[in-house]
């Protein structure tokens, strides 16, 4: 299923006006389509990060469906828990959806989701990634691009970002995706899809962080469509091993346009300090993804 | 009907888990315990016990399973010993603060570094102030019918319960257990219903963030603040004896085993002299009392069968006439003496005459202490008259 036009998505809202976001959310923006995407039998649950601020202080939430806050490193043991209980309960109606940052996913909680994902656990997985510890102020995790300044890493940041789909395709998960709030349509479809999945799926969300990458908080939806158009984000899906470039990114490989790093790079004050030698290491970690993906993409759609 | 069969203490806990119709297991492996969930698992796969069994990676994602299924609504179950428990720590904690009748098995065991296998009860001590409530067992009938009424008693209070046995001692080593009938069971104890409906009309935030103030609601009305949540699981805690005591005297007049208690007593009538101690070394401190009877001592051993909620009022009525107490500790919080030294002397504070108290650390990394250690210990205790300054170290040559 293609959604053409917002015109077609979901009137309801889960979201409900006044979180407690900060303005120019990435993920607020995101979220409001995930959940149009996976409607009212769901039940979340999220570990600690922007998103618990997002949902609210007792007694209020600003979110309409049932979640059930879990410690950091557990998201994906705590929706393995919820699997379980509801499957012993005969209540088989339910999507259970576990929604992490990349500090929850690709560092401290990265054993309990192998973990499942080896057990090929029914869930829907979803991490949220602003590359960084941003609920705690912006320190570095694994999924911190090269360059960048954080708290942790004040001279920046000299390693590569951790590549997850390629860890979580070592699962041999039924389902993935990448998916940027730019491109809502292409988030929902991805969503919609993964919710039909028997098994393990993983939906890996880009979040731009007007705080934490330093950018004005209008220029969300123009940087996530920037880190887009030159490949430091990639739009695809794996499906059993069938490989597709979607939405912008396949586009893109039809045209055969991508514009270089540093034109993402400079509009955030995070890469203040990045180097020549670092932009040049970030084009060509870019480049060589980025052919790897076509040489995928256009095997698959050859088979 | 009940039948007798001759078990270990992993099988017995692994039957009460079976016969409480636990419906979502998750554990993972480590000496002692390793047979309960390899025991479990067959009840499973065998089609004899219905439920969801989760081969965790970790012992911190197996709690994590219990608590998420609890939530939802599930009976659950989980077993551990020694670094196992310690790595589930954190989610101990939030077990309680979430408030889930959770009854896990613990093999008692000792903590590395360096690395032992074997028995001494510093592993469940450590998480004394967890919220959990926590029972210890002298031999392998306890341990079932200790896991019955611990659903019984958890899903009356919202609090877990950890029901601690002797590793190895207990463990690995069989004797006849009355298996309670599965019918008798279902009527003791009747199916779980969870206190929060994940499913209802209703969306819910489980577990939010809370302030330290309370916050108003939609409605106007004052919510708990986080303190208020914590005075609630204490005041539950304490409140929680007199629900044991009750279902224990419940479970006694249907299975014929009484379990009004919180302390063990044995020959304590006229005892000016007690041993007191936990878990399956009662067993070893009685044979000693009757030594000690024998030569003419008036001598008497007190158990801890409840460790929390800490049963400081009948502890003190039992020690009332007690001259000299003993306590043997199978752990240690270093640099003071072991736990339940300590929580004794607290709950004798209040009382006008005190008891000479000798605290021996005994039996740690599975250091066989026997009746007569405890005998040998006793009679050097008796010899002093004023109070000791920090613990004895009983047995250790190097």
């Amino acid at each position: 299923m293609t959604t053409k036009t917002v015109m077609q998505l979901p009137e309801e809202e889960y979201i409900l006006p006044g979180t407690r976001a900060c303005s120019g959310c990435g993920l607020s923006l995101a979220y409001r389509h995930i959940l149009k995407a996976l409607g009212e039998k769901v039940i979340l649950t999220i570990p600690a990060s922007c998103l618990t601020v997002l949902h609210g202080l007792y007694p209020s939430t600003s979110v309409r469906l049932t979640n059930i806050n879990t410690a950091f490193a557990t998201t994906a043991a705590s929706a393995t828990g919820i699997a379980a209980g509801l499957k012993a309960l005969g209540k088989t109606d339910y999507t259970v959806v576990g929604i992490a940052g990349d500090g929850g996913t690709f560092d401290i909680g990265i054993q309990a989701l192998s973990a499942a994902a080896e057990r090929n656990t029914d869930f829907l997985y979803i991490c949220y990634d602003n590359e960084g510890y941003m609920n705690t102020g912006t320190q570095r995790s694994s999924a911190t691009p090269m360059g960048a300044f954080t708290t942790t890493t004040p001279g920046t940041k000299i390693e590569h970002k951790k590549d997850i789909l390629a860890i979580m395709e070592a699962h041999s998960i039924p389902y993935m995706a990448s998916a940027s709030p730019a491109y809502p349509l292409d988030l929902f479809d991805k969503v919609v899809k993964a919710k039909t999945i028997y098994g393990t799926r993983f939906v890996h969300v880009h979040i731009p962080c007007a705080p934490g990458w330093g950018f004005p908080t209008d220029d969300l939806v123009k940087l996530a469509k920037l880190a887009v158009d030159t490949g430091m984000w990639v739009l695809y899906e794996v499906e059993g091993n069938v490989f597709r470039l979607t939405g912008r990114s396949r586009r893109m490989a039809g045209s055969g346009k991508k514009k270089p790093v540093d034109q993402y790079l400079k509009l955030q004050g995070r890469f203040k300090q990045v180097t020549a030698e670092q932009i040049d290491h970030l084009q060509a970690w870019v480049d060589n993804r980025w052919e790897r993906y076509l040489q995928r993409h256009e095997v698959s759609n050859e088979a | 009907m009940s039948k007798v069969k001759i078990i270990n203490g992993n099988e017995a806990a692994a039957l009460g888990a079976k016969i409480s119709r636990v419906q979502v297991v998750a554990a993972y492996p480590i000496t002692p315990q390793s047979k309960i969930p390899e025991t479990l698992v067959k009840y499973v796969d065998s089609g004899e016990m219905k439920a969801e069994f989760i081969r965790v990676e970790s012992e911190h994602s197996a709690m994590t399973v219990c608590i998420s299924a609890s939530t939802v609504g599930a009976r659950v179950f989980t077993a551990t010993a020694a670094n196992g428990l310690a790595y589930m720590h954190e989610q101990l904690h939030w077990a309680a603060g979430a408030r889930l009748p959770i009854v896990m098995a613990l093999a008692n065991r000792g903590l590395g570094a360096p690395w032992t296998i074997f028995n001494d009860m510093q592993d469940s001590i450590s998480q004394r102030d967890t919220g959990w409530m926590q029972v210890y067992c002298r031999d392998n009938q306890e341990i079932i019918d200790s896991i019955i009424m611990g659903y019984k008693i958890t899903e009356q209070l919202h609090v877990p319960m950890m029901v601690c046995f002797d590793g190895f001692v207990l463990s690995h080593t069989v004797m006849p257990v009355e298996i309670p009938d599965q019918d008798q069971v279902d009527a003791f104890l009747p199916p779980y219903v969870p206190h929060l409906q994940v499913d209802g009309p209703e969306p819910i935030n489980i577990n939010p963030v809370m302030l330290a103030d309370p916050r108003v609601n939609a409605e106007g009305v004052d919510c708990p603040s986080y303190m208020g949540f914590r005075l609630r699981l204490q005041e539950t805690l304490e409140s929680a004896g007199d629900v044991i005591l009750k279902v224990g005297q419940e479970f006694g007049e249907i299975f014929g085993r009484d379990y009004g208690c919180l302390l063990w007593e044995y020959r304590t009538d006229g005892a000016d002299i007690i041993l007191l101690s936990m878990g399956s070394l009662a067993n070893e401190a009685s044979l000693a009392v009757d030594q000690l009877r024998d030569k003419g001592y008036k001598a008497g051993v007190v158990a801890l069968r409840v460790f929390r909620p800490f049963p400081a009022e009948p502890l003190r009525a039992a020690l009332s006439d007690a001259k000299h107490v003993v306590i043997f500790d199978k752990n240690i919080s270093y640099g003071n003496e072991g736990a339940t030294c300590t929580e004794t002397k607290a709950a004798l504070f209040e009382g006008d005459e005190r008891p000479v108290i000798t605290n021996y650390i005994v039996g740690l990394g599975g250091k066989n202490v026997s009746f007569a250690d405890l005998e040998a210990a006793t009679l050097k205790a008796l010899k002093r008259k004023g109070q000791m300054n920090g613990p004895h170290w009983l047995g250790v040559a190097v």
